[in-house]
Protein backbone atom coordinates (compact mmCIF):
# COMPACT_ATOMS: atom_id res chain seq x y z
CA UNK A 1 0.00 0.00 0.00
CA UNK A 2 1.96 2.83 -1.32
CA UNK A 3 0.58 6.18 -1.92
CA UNK A 4 1.14 7.54 -5.66
CA UNK A 5 3.89 10.67 -5.53
CA UNK A 6 3.84 14.07 -3.90
CA UNK A 7 5.52 16.81 -2.78
CA UNK A 8 5.15 17.85 0.93
CA UNK A 9 5.14 20.93 2.86
CA UNK A 10 4.81 21.66 6.29
CA UNK A 11 4.25 25.40 6.28
CA UNK A 12 4.55 27.40 9.67
CA UNK A 13 1.80 30.17 9.10
CA UNK A 14 -1.78 29.85 8.00
CA UNK A 15 -0.81 32.30 5.53
CA UNK A 16 2.09 30.14 3.90
CA UNK A 17 -0.24 27.44 4.17
CA UNK A 18 -3.08 29.27 1.78
CA UNK A 19 -0.94 30.36 -0.77
CA UNK A 20 0.66 27.10 -1.50
CA UNK A 21 -2.96 25.80 -1.60
CA UNK A 22 -3.29 28.49 -4.16
CA UNK A 23 -0.18 27.82 -6.30
CA UNK A 24 -0.67 24.22 -6.29
CA UNK A 25 -3.60 22.81 -8.34
CA UNK A 26 -3.86 19.05 -6.93
CA UNK A 27 -2.73 20.10 -3.53
CA UNK A 28 -4.46 18.77 -0.32
CA UNK A 29 -3.62 19.96 3.19
CA UNK A 30 -3.05 17.50 5.75
CA UNK A 31 -4.68 17.35 9.52
CA UNK A 32 -4.13 13.98 10.80
CA UNK A 33 -4.23 12.31 8.35
CA UNK A 34 -6.27 9.43 9.68
CA UNK A 35 -8.76 9.61 6.61
CA UNK A 36 -6.15 11.06 4.21
CA UNK A 37 -3.40 8.61 4.21
CA UNK A 38 -5.67 5.84 4.26
CA UNK A 39 -7.19 7.12 0.68
CA UNK A 40 -3.80 7.82 -0.80
CA UNK A 41 -2.96 4.39 0.01
CA UNK A 42 -5.90 2.87 -1.33
CA UNK A 43 -5.13 5.33 -4.42
CA UNK A 44 -8.47 6.59 -3.75
CA UNK A 45 -7.35 9.99 -3.45
CA UNK A 46 -3.96 10.87 -5.17
CA UNK A 47 -2.90 14.88 -4.68
CA UNK A 48 0.16 15.55 -5.50
CA UNK A 49 1.15 18.13 -3.21
CA UNK A 50 0.21 17.74 0.77
CA UNK A 51 0.44 21.13 2.65
CA UNK A 52 0.96 19.25 6.34
CA UNK A 53 -0.69 21.76 8.76
CA UNK A 54 0.84 20.63 11.80
CA UNK A 55 3.47 23.21 12.11
CA UNK A 56 1.42 26.18 12.05
CA UNK A 57 1.02 27.06 15.85
CA UNK A 58 -2.12 28.62 17.39
CA UNK A 59 -5.04 25.69 15.28
CA UNK A 60 -4.98 23.74 18.49
CA UNK A 61 -7.06 24.74 21.18
CA UNK A 62 -10.37 24.76 23.43
CA UNK A 63 -11.62 27.81 24.43
CA UNK A 64 -14.66 29.96 26.18
CA UNK A 65 -14.87 33.17 23.44
CA UNK A 66 -17.90 35.14 22.96
CA UNK A 67 -20.61 32.97 23.85
CA UNK A 68 -19.55 29.76 22.33
CA UNK A 69 -16.76 27.21 22.89
CA UNK A 70 -14.34 27.75 20.02
CA UNK A 71 -12.11 24.46 18.99
CA UNK A 72 -9.16 25.15 16.81
CA UNK A 73 -9.32 23.33 13.41
CA UNK A 74 -6.27 21.39 14.32
CA UNK A 75 -7.49 19.80 18.09
CA UNK A 76 -7.19 16.07 18.23
CA UNK A 77 -9.75 13.85 19.31
CA UNK A 78 -8.59 12.82 22.34
CA UNK A 79 -7.44 16.95 23.01
CA UNK A 80 -11.69 17.39 22.60
CA UNK A 81 -12.57 14.49 24.73
CA UNK A 82 -10.46 15.48 28.04
CA UNK A 83 -11.44 18.86 27.61
CA UNK A 84 -12.59 20.03 31.07
CA UNK A 85 -14.81 22.97 28.97
CA UNK A 86 -16.25 20.62 26.86
CA UNK A 87 -17.07 17.88 29.35
CA UNK A 88 -19.23 20.80 31.30
CA UNK A 89 -20.54 22.44 28.94
CA UNK A 90 -21.19 20.20 26.09
CA UNK A 91 -21.31 16.79 27.19
CA UNK A 92 -22.65 15.71 23.20
CA UNK A 93 -18.99 16.70 21.54
CA UNK A 94 -16.92 14.95 24.41
CA UNK A 95 -19.18 12.08 24.10
CA UNK A 96 -18.55 12.04 20.12
CA UNK A 97 -14.88 12.16 20.35
CA UNK A 98 -14.51 10.24 22.81
CA UNK A 99 -16.77 7.60 20.86
CA UNK A 100 -14.20 8.07 17.67
CA UNK A 101 -12.41 5.14 17.06
CA UNK A 102 -9.57 3.83 18.91
CA UNK A 103 -7.56 5.78 20.92
CA UNK A 104 -4.49 5.58 18.57
CA UNK A 105 -6.97 7.26 15.92
CA UNK A 106 -7.99 9.90 18.45
CA UNK A 107 -4.81 11.13 19.43
CA UNK A 108 -3.76 12.33 15.98
CA UNK A 109 -7.24 12.73 14.40
CA UNK A 110 -8.55 16.33 14.43
CA UNK A 111 -12.29 18.32 14.06
CA UNK A 112 -10.96 19.95 11.53
CA UNK A 113 -9.51 16.99 9.21
CA UNK A 114 -13.55 15.11 10.38
CA UNK A 115 -15.52 18.19 9.44
CA UNK A 116 -13.78 18.55 6.18
CA UNK A 117 -13.64 15.23 5.12
CA UNK A 118 -17.39 14.28 6.10
CA UNK A 119 -17.53 10.86 6.27
CA UNK A 120 -21.20 10.04 6.39
CA UNK A 121 -20.42 7.54 9.27
CA UNK A 122 -18.44 9.90 11.59
CA UNK A 123 -19.95 11.40 14.52
CA UNK A 124 -19.16 15.14 14.58
CA UNK A 125 -21.38 15.92 12.03
CA UNK A 126 -24.04 15.20 14.50
CA UNK A 127 -23.44 17.15 17.03
CA UNK A 128 -22.26 20.15 14.87
CA UNK A 129 -25.96 20.19 13.52
CA UNK A 130 -27.74 19.59 16.72
CA UNK A 131 -25.69 22.43 18.73
CA UNK A 132 -26.00 24.58 15.75
CA UNK A 133 -22.58 25.02 15.57
CA UNK A 134 -20.52 27.10 13.09
CA UNK A 135 -17.80 26.32 10.50
CA UNK A 136 -14.99 29.13 9.95
CA UNK A 137 -13.14 28.77 7.00
CA UNK A 138 -10.04 30.94 5.75
CA UNK A 139 -9.49 31.75 2.15
CA UNK A 140 -7.88 33.74 -0.54
CA UNK A 141 -10.67 36.49 0.29
CA UNK A 142 -10.80 36.44 3.78
CA UNK A 143 -12.74 34.41 6.62
CA UNK A 144 -15.97 33.11 6.36
CA UNK A 145 -18.65 31.87 8.65
CA UNK A 146 -20.42 28.87 7.78
CA UNK A 147 -23.46 27.41 9.92
CA UNK A 148 -23.81 24.37 10.50
CA UNK A 149 -27.37 23.67 8.05
CA UNK A 150 -25.04 24.65 5.21
CA UNK A 151 -21.65 23.06 5.95
CA UNK A 152 -22.57 19.45 4.45
CA UNK A 153 -23.98 18.89 1.17
CA UNK A 154 -23.32 15.47 0.26
CA UNK A 155 -21.21 12.36 0.66
CA UNK A 156 -18.15 13.02 1.91
CA UNK A 157 -18.60 17.44 0.32
CA UNK A 158 -18.85 20.46 2.14
CA UNK A 159 -19.28 23.75 1.36
CA UNK A 160 -15.78 24.09 1.13
CA UNK A 161 -14.49 26.16 -1.45
CA UNK A 162 -11.31 25.15 -3.25
CA UNK A 163 -8.00 27.44 -1.63
CA UNK A 164 -10.02 27.36 1.67
CA UNK A 165 -9.08 25.56 4.95
CA UNK A 166 -11.28 25.62 8.18
CA UNK A 167 -9.48 26.93 11.16
CA UNK A 168 -12.34 26.89 13.79
CA UNK A 169 -15.22 25.34 14.56
CA UNK A 170 -18.26 27.15 16.90
CA UNK A 171 -20.65 25.25 19.35
CA UNK A 172 -22.89 28.14 21.20
CA UNK A 173 -22.68 27.83 24.43
CA UNK A 174 -26.48 26.07 26.01
CA UNK A 175 -28.12 28.29 28.23
CA UNK A 176 -28.61 27.01 31.86
CA UNK A 177 -30.40 23.81 31.62
CA UNK A 178 -30.30 22.62 28.43
CA UNK A 179 -28.65 19.89 27.99
CA UNK A 180 -26.96 17.29 25.30
CA UNK A 181 -26.00 13.94 24.34
CA UNK A 182 -24.48 11.62 21.64
CA UNK A 183 -25.22 8.08 20.92
CA UNK A 184 -23.85 5.93 18.64
CA UNK A 185 -24.32 2.28 17.63
CA UNK A 186 -20.80 1.69 16.62
CA UNK A 187 -20.08 -1.07 13.21
CA UNK A 188 -18.42 -3.80 14.67
CA UNK A 189 -15.08 -3.67 12.91
CA UNK A 190 -14.50 -0.17 11.83
CA UNK A 191 -16.02 1.48 14.87
CA UNK A 192 -17.43 4.73 12.70
CA UNK A 193 -21.28 4.76 13.51
CA UNK A 194 -23.87 2.81 11.70
CA UNK A 195 -26.10 5.68 13.69
CA UNK A 196 -25.29 8.01 15.21
CA UNK A 197 -27.84 10.49 17.34
CA UNK A 198 -27.41 14.11 18.69
CA UNK A 199 -29.95 15.79 21.16
CA UNK A 200 -30.26 19.14 22.64
CA UNK A 201 -32.68 19.61 25.15
CA UNK A 202 -34.45 22.19 26.68
CA UNK A 203 -37.74 21.90 29.44
CA UNK A 204 -39.57 24.39 29.55
CA UNK A 205 -41.36 26.22 32.98
CA UNK A 206 -44.50 23.88 33.03
CA UNK A 207 -41.92 20.32 32.61
CA UNK A 208 -42.62 19.88 29.41
CA UNK A 209 -40.00 19.95 26.00
CA UNK A 210 -39.85 23.72 25.09
CA UNK A 211 -37.12 23.10 22.70
CA UNK A 212 -35.22 20.06 21.07
CA UNK A 213 -32.24 20.32 18.76
CA UNK A 214 -31.91 15.96 16.81
CA UNK A 215 -29.73 15.07 14.21
CA UNK A 216 -28.27 11.96 12.92
CA UNK A 217 -24.61 10.58 11.17
CA UNK A 218 -24.19 7.58 9.91
CA UNK A 219 -27.99 6.97 8.51
CA UNK A 220 -27.74 9.14 5.13
CA UNK A 221 -24.87 10.47 2.45
CA UNK A 222 -24.36 13.14 5.00
CA UNK A 223 -25.63 14.10 8.70
CA UNK A 224 -28.94 15.60 9.31
CA UNK A 225 -31.58 17.11 11.58
CA UNK A 226 -34.94 15.45 12.15
CA UNK A 227 -37.46 18.15 12.28
CA UNK A 228 -40.44 16.42 12.30
CA UNK A 229 -39.49 14.21 15.11
CA UNK A 230 -38.30 17.84 17.02
CA UNK A 231 -41.77 19.41 15.89
CA UNK A 232 -43.38 15.99 17.56
CA UNK A 233 -41.78 16.31 21.06
CA UNK A 234 -42.06 19.96 21.43
CA UNK A 235 -44.56 20.67 23.86
CA UNK A 236 -44.47 16.93 25.03
CA UNK A 237 -44.21 15.45 28.49
CA UNK A 238 -40.62 14.23 28.86
CA UNK A 239 -41.72 10.94 29.26
CA UNK A 240 -40.15 7.39 27.67
CA UNK A 241 -43.37 6.70 25.71
CA UNK A 242 -43.52 10.48 24.42
CA UNK A 243 -40.22 10.61 23.06
CA UNK A 244 -40.26 6.68 21.62
CA UNK A 245 -43.51 8.27 19.73
CA UNK A 246 -42.45 11.19 18.17
CA UNK A 247 -39.17 9.27 17.84
CA UNK A 248 -41.29 7.17 14.65
CA UNK A 249 -41.13 10.93 12.65
CA UNK A 250 -37.56 11.11 12.83
CA UNK A 251 -36.66 9.37 9.76
CA UNK A 252 -39.51 10.58 8.00
CA UNK A 253 -38.10 12.35 4.80
CA UNK A 254 -34.76 10.88 4.37
CA UNK A 255 -32.94 8.48 1.78
CA UNK A 256 -31.35 6.31 4.23
CA UNK A 257 -28.25 4.31 3.73
CA UNK A 258 -28.25 0.75 2.48
CA UNK A 259 -24.97 -1.63 3.35
CA UNK A 260 -23.68 -4.85 4.40
CA UNK A 261 -24.40 -3.61 8.21
CA UNK A 262 -27.88 -2.53 7.91
CA UNK A 263 -30.14 -1.95 5.54
CA UNK A 264 -32.77 0.59 4.85
CA UNK A 265 -35.82 -0.45 7.09
CA UNK A 266 -32.95 -1.34 9.95
CA UNK A 267 -31.65 1.89 9.70
CA UNK A 268 -34.86 3.69 10.12
CA UNK A 269 -35.30 1.60 13.07
CA UNK A 270 -32.09 2.79 14.50
CA UNK A 271 -32.56 6.08 14.18
CA UNK A 272 -35.63 5.97 16.11
CA UNK A 273 -34.21 3.88 18.48
CA UNK A 274 -30.80 5.63 18.96
CA UNK A 275 -32.67 9.31 18.63
CA UNK A 276 -34.95 7.91 21.76
CA UNK A 277 -31.52 7.28 23.64
CA UNK A 278 -30.16 10.50 22.62
CA UNK A 279 -32.69 12.58 23.80
CA UNK A 280 -33.51 10.02 27.15
CA UNK A 281 -29.74 10.76 28.19
CA UNK A 282 -29.48 14.69 27.41
CA UNK A 283 -32.69 14.41 30.31
CA UNK A 284 -30.33 12.48 32.29
CA UNK B 1 13.94 14.57 2.37
CA UNK B 2 15.66 14.02 5.56
CA UNK B 3 13.77 13.24 8.29
CA UNK B 4 15.18 13.45 11.95
CA UNK B 5 13.65 12.17 14.82
CA UNK B 6 14.53 11.49 18.28
CA UNK B 7 13.87 7.78 18.35
CA UNK B 8 13.96 5.38 21.82
CA UNK B 9 16.39 8.65 23.33
CA UNK B 10 18.89 8.97 20.47
CA UNK B 11 18.51 11.49 17.66
CA UNK B 12 18.06 9.03 14.22
CA UNK B 13 17.67 10.74 10.85
CA UNK B 14 17.26 9.29 7.93
CA UNK B 15 16.53 10.03 3.99
CA UNK B 16 13.35 9.00 3.24
CA UNK B 17 10.60 9.60 0.22
CA UNK B 18 7.61 12.26 1.17
CA UNK B 19 5.40 8.81 1.26
CA UNK B 20 7.18 7.03 3.54
CA UNK B 21 5.15 6.22 6.53
CA UNK B 22 6.78 6.30 9.99
CA UNK B 23 6.72 3.08 10.18
CA UNK B 24 8.46 2.32 7.16
CA UNK B 25 10.97 4.45 8.61
CA UNK B 26 11.64 3.02 11.77
CA UNK B 27 11.55 -0.78 10.02
CA UNK B 28 13.65 -0.26 6.57
CA UNK B 29 15.52 2.60 7.81
CA UNK B 30 16.27 2.75 11.44
CA UNK B 31 16.62 -1.32 12.08
CA UNK B 32 13.57 -1.57 14.13
CA UNK B 33 11.51 -3.85 12.94
CA UNK B 34 9.68 -4.77 16.49
CA UNK B 35 6.66 -2.17 15.09
CA UNK B 36 4.39 -4.70 12.49
CA UNK B 37 3.28 -4.14 9.63
CA UNK B 38 0.00 -5.54 9.10
CA UNK B 39 -2.94 -3.93 7.53
CA UNK B 40 -1.16 -0.40 6.86
CA UNK B 41 -4.91 1.40 7.55
CA UNK B 42 -4.46 2.32 11.10
CA UNK B 43 -7.11 -0.34 12.00
CA UNK B 44 -5.31 -3.49 13.78
CA UNK B 45 -2.57 -1.46 16.07
CA UNK B 46 0.44 -3.48 15.09
CA UNK B 47 2.17 -0.56 14.64
CA UNK B 48 1.75 1.26 17.44
CA UNK B 49 4.38 3.68 19.08
CA UNK B 50 4.53 6.50 21.27
CA UNK B 51 5.08 10.52 19.12
CA UNK B 52 5.68 13.13 21.52
CA UNK B 53 4.39 10.52 24.17
CA UNK B 54 0.99 9.41 22.62
CA UNK B 55 -0.08 6.30 21.64
CA UNK B 56 -0.32 6.48 17.21
CA UNK B 57 -0.57 3.65 14.70
CA UNK B 58 2.97 4.68 12.66
CA UNK B 59 1.30 3.30 9.39
CA UNK B 60 -0.73 6.24 9.57
CA UNK B 61 2.08 8.85 10.09
CA UNK B 62 3.95 9.95 7.80
CA UNK B 63 7.56 9.76 8.50
CA UNK B 64 7.84 13.70 7.54
CA UNK B 65 5.12 14.12 10.27
CA UNK B 66 7.68 12.58 12.78
CA UNK B 67 10.37 15.46 12.09
CA UNK B 68 11.69 17.02 14.91
CA UNK B 69 9.75 14.74 17.59
CA UNK B 70 10.08 11.72 20.29
CA UNK B 71 9.46 8.43 18.67
CA UNK B 72 9.37 5.34 21.52
CA UNK B 73 8.87 2.23 20.03
CA UNK B 74 8.89 -1.30 21.41
CA UNK B 75 12.25 -2.08 21.51
CA UNK B 76 12.97 0.51 24.09
CA UNK B 77 10.48 -1.36 26.65
CA UNK B 78 13.35 -3.77 27.60
CA UNK B 79 16.52 -3.35 29.81
CA UNK B 80 18.84 -5.75 27.70
CA UNK B 81 17.66 -9.49 28.49
CA UNK B 82 15.85 -7.60 31.32
CA UNK B 83 11.69 -8.06 29.84
CA UNK B 84 9.77 -5.22 31.05
CA UNK B 85 6.62 -6.31 33.67
CA UNK B 86 3.81 -5.80 30.28
CA UNK B 87 5.85 -8.31 28.60
CA UNK B 88 6.73 -10.60 30.80
CA UNK B 89 3.16 -10.79 31.67
CA UNK B 90 2.01 -11.54 27.84
CA UNK B 91 4.54 -14.47 28.19
CA UNK B 92 3.42 -16.16 31.17
CA UNK B 93 -0.43 -15.69 30.72
CA UNK B 94 0.33 -17.70 27.00
CA UNK B 95 -0.85 -14.20 25.90
CA UNK B 96 1.08 -14.77 22.49
CA UNK B 97 0.70 -17.00 19.89
CA UNK B 98 1.82 -16.37 16.52
CA UNK B 99 3.16 -13.13 17.86
CA UNK B 100 2.64 -10.86 15.17
CA UNK B 101 -0.08 -8.83 17.59
CA UNK B 102 1.89 -8.41 20.66
CA UNK B 103 4.34 -5.46 19.97
CA UNK B 104 1.16 -3.49 19.44
CA UNK B 105 -0.75 -5.02 22.31
CA UNK B 106 2.07 -4.52 24.51
CA UNK B 107 2.50 -0.86 23.63
CA UNK B 108 -0.75 -0.14 24.05
CA UNK B 109 -1.32 -2.28 28.23
CA UNK B 110 1.80 0.21 28.73
CA UNK B 111 0.25 2.86 27.45
CA UNK B 112 -3.17 2.08 29.55
CA UNK B 113 -1.07 1.36 32.84
CA UNK B 114 1.29 4.38 32.47
CA UNK B 115 -2.52 6.02 32.42
CA UNK B 116 -3.96 4.15 35.00
CA UNK B 117 -2.35 1.55 36.99
CA UNK B 118 -5.22 -0.22 38.19
CA UNK B 119 -7.47 -0.67 35.33
CA UNK B 120 -11.03 -2.24 35.26
CA UNK B 121 -12.04 -4.54 32.65
CA UNK B 122 -14.03 -2.08 30.56
CA UNK B 123 -10.68 0.15 30.71
CA UNK B 124 -8.54 -2.76 29.39
CA UNK B 125 -10.84 -3.26 26.68
CA UNK B 126 -11.54 -0.22 25.64
CA UNK B 127 -7.51 0.97 25.99
CA UNK B 128 -6.86 -2.30 22.96
CA UNK B 129 -9.46 -1.61 21.71
CA UNK B 130 -7.44 -0.42 18.89
CA UNK B 131 -5.66 -3.55 18.53
CA UNK B 132 -7.03 -6.92 16.47
CA UNK B 133 -5.66 -10.58 17.43
CA UNK B 134 -6.58 -13.07 15.38
CA UNK B 135 -5.25 -15.79 16.76
CA UNK B 136 -5.80 -15.77 20.78
CA UNK B 137 -9.04 -14.85 21.48
CA UNK B 138 -8.17 -11.73 23.34
CA UNK B 139 -8.85 -13.67 26.70
CA UNK B 140 -5.08 -14.10 27.83
CA UNK B 141 -3.96 -11.31 26.49
CA UNK B 142 -6.63 -9.28 29.04
CA UNK B 143 -5.36 -11.50 31.48
CA UNK B 144 -1.99 -10.69 31.15
CA UNK B 145 -2.85 -6.97 31.66
CA UNK B 146 -4.52 -7.39 34.51
CA UNK B 147 -1.36 -10.05 35.70
CA UNK B 148 0.47 -6.72 34.88
CA UNK B 149 -1.28 -4.12 36.56
CA UNK B 150 -0.52 -6.34 40.01
CA UNK B 151 2.72 -6.84 39.50
CA UNK B 152 3.55 -3.34 38.38
CA UNK B 153 1.46 -1.75 41.64
CA UNK B 154 3.61 -0.43 43.87
CA UNK B 155 6.47 -0.76 41.36
CA UNK B 156 7.51 2.46 39.45
CA UNK B 157 8.63 2.12 35.93
C1 LIG C 1 -9.22 2.96 12.29
C2 LIG C 1 -9.97 4.24 12.15
C3 LIG C 1 -11.20 4.36 12.79
C4 LIG C 1 -11.92 5.56 12.70
N1 LIG C 1 -13.13 5.65 13.34
C5 LIG C 1 -13.83 6.80 13.29
C6 LIG C 1 -15.08 6.93 13.98
O1 LIG C 1 -15.54 6.02 14.68
N2 LIG C 1 -15.74 8.12 13.89
C7 LIG C 1 -15.25 9.17 13.17
O2 LIG C 1 -15.89 10.21 13.14
N3 LIG C 1 -14.08 9.07 12.51
C8 LIG C 1 -13.36 7.92 12.56
N4 LIG C 1 -12.16 7.84 11.89
C9 LIG C 1 -11.70 8.99 11.09
C10 LIG C 1 -10.92 9.97 11.98
O3 LIG C 1 -11.81 10.61 12.85
C11 LIG C 1 -10.14 11.03 11.20
O4 LIG C 1 -9.31 11.62 12.15
C12 LIG C 1 -10.95 12.13 10.55
O5 LIG C 1 -11.89 11.62 9.67
C13 LIG C 1 -10.05 13.04 9.70
O6 LIG C 1 -9.29 13.86 10.53
P1 LIG C 1 -7.76 14.07 10.23
O7 LIG C 1 -7.33 15.17 11.11
O8 LIG C 1 -7.05 12.80 10.39
O9 LIG C 1 -7.78 14.60 8.74
P2 LIG C 1 -6.96 14.18 7.38
O10 LIG C 1 -7.00 12.72 7.27
O11 LIG C 1 -5.61 14.82 7.53
O12 LIG C 1 -7.79 14.93 6.32
C14 LIG C 1 -9.06 14.47 5.91
C15 LIG C 1 -9.59 15.37 4.81
O13 LIG C 1 -9.88 16.66 5.30
C16 LIG C 1 -9.08 17.65 4.68
N5 LIG C 1 -8.67 18.56 5.76
C17 LIG C 1 -8.06 18.21 6.91
N6 LIG C 1 -7.92 19.28 7.71
C18 LIG C 1 -8.45 20.33 7.03
C19 LIG C 1 -8.60 21.72 7.35
N7 LIG C 1 -8.22 22.25 8.52
N8 LIG C 1 -9.19 22.50 6.41
C20 LIG C 1 -9.61 22.00 5.24
N9 LIG C 1 -9.50 20.70 4.89
C21 LIG C 1 -8.92 19.87 5.79
C22 LIG C 1 -7.93 16.92 4.03
O14 LIG C 1 -7.48 17.62 2.88
C23 LIG C 1 -8.59 15.60 3.67
O15 LIG C 1 -9.33 15.73 2.49
C24 LIG C 1 -11.41 6.66 11.95
C25 LIG C 1 -10.17 6.55 11.31
C26 LIG C 1 -9.45 5.35 11.42
C27 LIG C 1 -8.13 5.24 10.74
S1 LIG D 1 -0.41 -1.74 10.40
FE1 LIG D 1 -0.81 0.14 11.36
S2 LIG D 1 -2.74 -0.19 12.22
FE2 LIG D 1 -2.42 -2.00 11.12
S1 LIG E 1 -1.06 -13.76 18.44
FE1 LIG E 1 -1.38 -13.97 16.32
S2 LIG E 1 -2.43 -12.13 15.82
FE2 LIG E 1 -2.31 -12.07 17.94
Amino acid sequence: MIPAAFDYAAPATLDEALRLLRRHRHAKVMAGGQSLLSLMKLRVASPSFIIDLRRIGRLAYVKEDKGAIAVGAMTTHAALAAAALVRRRLPALAQAAEAIGDLQVRNVGTIGGSLAHADPAADYPAVLLACDGVVVVRGPRGTRKVPAGQWFTGLFATALRSGEIVVEVQFPILPAGTRSAYVKMKHPASGFAVVGAAAVVRLGRDGRVADVRLAFTGAASHAFRARAAEEALRGQEPTEAAVRAAMARAPEGVDLLEDLVADAAYRAQLVRVYGARAVLAALG
Amino acid sequence: MIVRARVNGEWRSAEVWAGASLLHLLRDHLGLPGSKNACEQGECGSCSVWLDGELVCACLVLAAQAHAREVRTVEALAAGDRLHPVQEAFVEAGAVQCGFCTPGFVVAAVDLLQRDPAPDDATIREALSGNLCRCTGYAKILDAVRLAAQRMAGRPR
